[in-house]
């Protein structure tokens, strides 16, 4: 457990000592503005929520999330530390839970940064900031499920390109795995119940639920399962990988 | 003398290559075990699956008494390693990077910033300590390697090519490193240098697609080498470079001559052998009807007894 700690110290004060924190924040804080400002109409609605800001989050998560993913362990690997790492006296899952949380804090600390948004809406009327607190949380474990995508597809390739587009894409479908975009391409040739599944998957229908202030179990376990999934994959393709 | 590392019919294959196979050894305390062989004969991959790197496809590892198998984390603990090309943490300083090894490695507190204090003091990284990682030159990285593997002064040192890329002076001072903690640990290192193994070593193994090949001290090693007497024979006039083999060509001291030309010149390299051969030697070009230009021993080199001993010579047995 000291060990875990020591590994989430270390990742994330990484992100500082290079220009990665800043860069991803700024770039973060300003998508996130333009967003809600301009596509989601945030004066003009008339509305006190946040709902313009929370919609595009999953858009957002979408690029920036695996930019941040993609050296996690495609890094490691080339450098050769994946070596000095994993014969320090831990276990691979350790080190994978301790990289991931480190990752998804500092993702955590990206989205908190937003804070001034909930204040404008509190000056200019009265949100309803049980909603705005659901939506936050909704949002912050979608990042982690998407983190943990990265993290995963980071592990099976030490090229942080190859990593960050399979990423992307498979960040892409779990995003539209309800809409017809995803759901015509399997329609026809997979049994009713994958395909049920499949729709059932979509980050946006179960983010939708939460960013409008309903906190549904269901919603919640989905991504927590969605994460936990990917990480299990995380630790089988490291020490499938670590050798190559 | 208790065995800290014993490997028993360790095997390990990638694809179509078998790097590593049917391997047994121990080493106890205040052993310095050299491992010897060129690139690729398997020596990294034996040190991987003893530091807990990569799984064996067969074979038993134990070290201070805890099978790797079963208690991996503990195994981890007792091994002190430097992996090939000496991997660091760009991004971090030098001390910062001590730290969070010996953070990991179970140190906190006092203990922690006396170990590195130490460790800094032992392998003289005074100057760097406040440097990034990746700015540091190639011998200073090794150092930190060397540094990081030492810093919770483990019972077990697992080096791979600890010396390579550092200048004559700091590869004597990283040997009386070796050399000054080796009474209470048993050390396993891997080197292409010959005279690493006899400055440092108790014991020598040469390595060869995966298999041991020989097993001694380095004096032994040393002395079968310097049983291969090679000479080098330059006539002043390369017109007679084949009258000279003609009349050496069926001494009974020759074991081998090749003719070597380059630039013009032309060399006879011949390999004697058996009792005062080279004085033989001598006195037969003393004796012969041509000018000699040049007339030398050739430095035998690590790769010339590897080749001689892998290719099956019986010479070690």
């Amino acid at each position: 457990m000291k060990q875990l700690g020591s590994i989430f110290r270390r990742e994330l004060s990484a992100y500082f000592l290079t220009p990665i924190a800043y860069v991803f924040i700024i770039i973060f804080l300003v998508l996130a503005g333009i967003f809600t400002f301009y596509l989601g109409g945030f004066f003009e609605r008339g509305q006190a929520d946040l709902a313009p800001f929370f919609d595009f989050h999953p858009w957002l998560y979408l690029f920036l999330v695996p930019a941040l993913s993609m050296r996690l362990w495609a890094e490691e690997r080339k450098s050769g530390t994946i070596e000095l790492l994993l014969t320090l006296p831990v276990t691979t899952a350790q080190v994978v839970v301790a990289k991931f949380l480190a990752a998804w804090v500092f993702l955590v600390v990206a989205l908190a940064l937003t804070f001034p948004m909930w204040i404008t809406v509190n000056v200019l009327g009265d949100p309803d900031n049980g909603v705005i607190t659901a939506a936050y949380i909704g949002s912050a474990l979608m990042a982690g499920s998407f983190l943990a995508v990265g993290a995963c597809f980071s592990a099976l390739t030490r090229n942080q390109v190859i990593a960050f587009i399979l990423s992307l894409v498979v960040c892409l479908m779990l995003n539209l795995s309800g809409f017809p975009l995803v759901l015509d391409f399997f329609a026809g040739w997979v049994p009713q119940i994958i395909l049920t599944t499949i729709a059932s998957m979509s980050f946006l229908t179960h983010f939708e639920a939460l960013g409008q202030g309903v906190i549904d179990l269901r919603d919640i376990i989905f991504f927590v399962s969605v994460l936990a999934f990917f990480l299990y994959a995380n630790v089988l393709l490291v020490e499938l990988k670590k050798s190559q | 003398m208790k065995h800290l590392v014993s490997v028993s019919h360790l095997a390990k294959r990638f694809g179509d290559i078998q790097a590593v196979r049917d391997l047994s050894f121990s080493v106890s305390e205040g052993e310095v075990l050299g491992f010897l062989g060129p690139n690729g004969a398997g020596k990294s991959t034996t040190m991987k699956m003893i530091t807990g790197f990569l799984d064996p496809d067969a074979g038993e590892i134990e070290v201070a008494g805890h099978s790797l198998s079963a208690h991996p984390v503990r195994v981890k603990q007792s091994i002190g390693y430097l992996p090939e090309g000496a991997p660091l943490y760009g991004d971090m300083t030098t001390v910062a990077f001590l730290r969070f090894v010996g953070a990991m490695r179970g140190l906190s507190g006092d203990s922690l910033d006396g170990r590195v204090e130490e460790v800094v003091k032992l392998v003289n990284l005074e100057s760097v300590m406040s440097q990034n990682l990746e700015t540091l030159s190639k011998g200073f990285k090794r150092r930190v390697g060397i540094a990081q593997a030492i810093v919770h002064d483990p019972p077990v040192l697992i080096l791979d090519e600890p010396t390579d890329g550092l200048d004559p002076n700091q590869k004597h001072e990283v040997r009386e490193l070796i050399r000054a903690m080796a009474p209470r640990k048993a050390i396993i290192l891997s080197t292409h240098i010959l005279e690493e193994v006899e400055a440092v070593c108790s014991r020598a193994m040469i390595i060869a697609s995966g298999s041991i090949v020989a097993d001694s001290t380095p004096a032994e090693l040393a002395a079968r080498v310097n049983g291969s007497d090679v000479w080098l024979v330059e006539p002043v006039e390369s017109g007679d470079l084949g009258r000279l083999r003609d009349s050496i060509d069926g001494a009974d001291w020759l074991r081998e001559m090749e003719v070597i030309e380059s630039d013009g010149a032309g060399r006879l390299r011949i390999t004697v052998g058996g009792g005062d051969a080279a004085g033989k030697l001598r006195s037969h070009l003393a004796s012969a009807d041509v000018a000699v230009a040049q007339f030398y021993r050739e430095r035998v080199r690590l790769d010339d007894v590897f080749r001689e001993i892998t290719n099956g010579a019986n010479v070690l047995s």
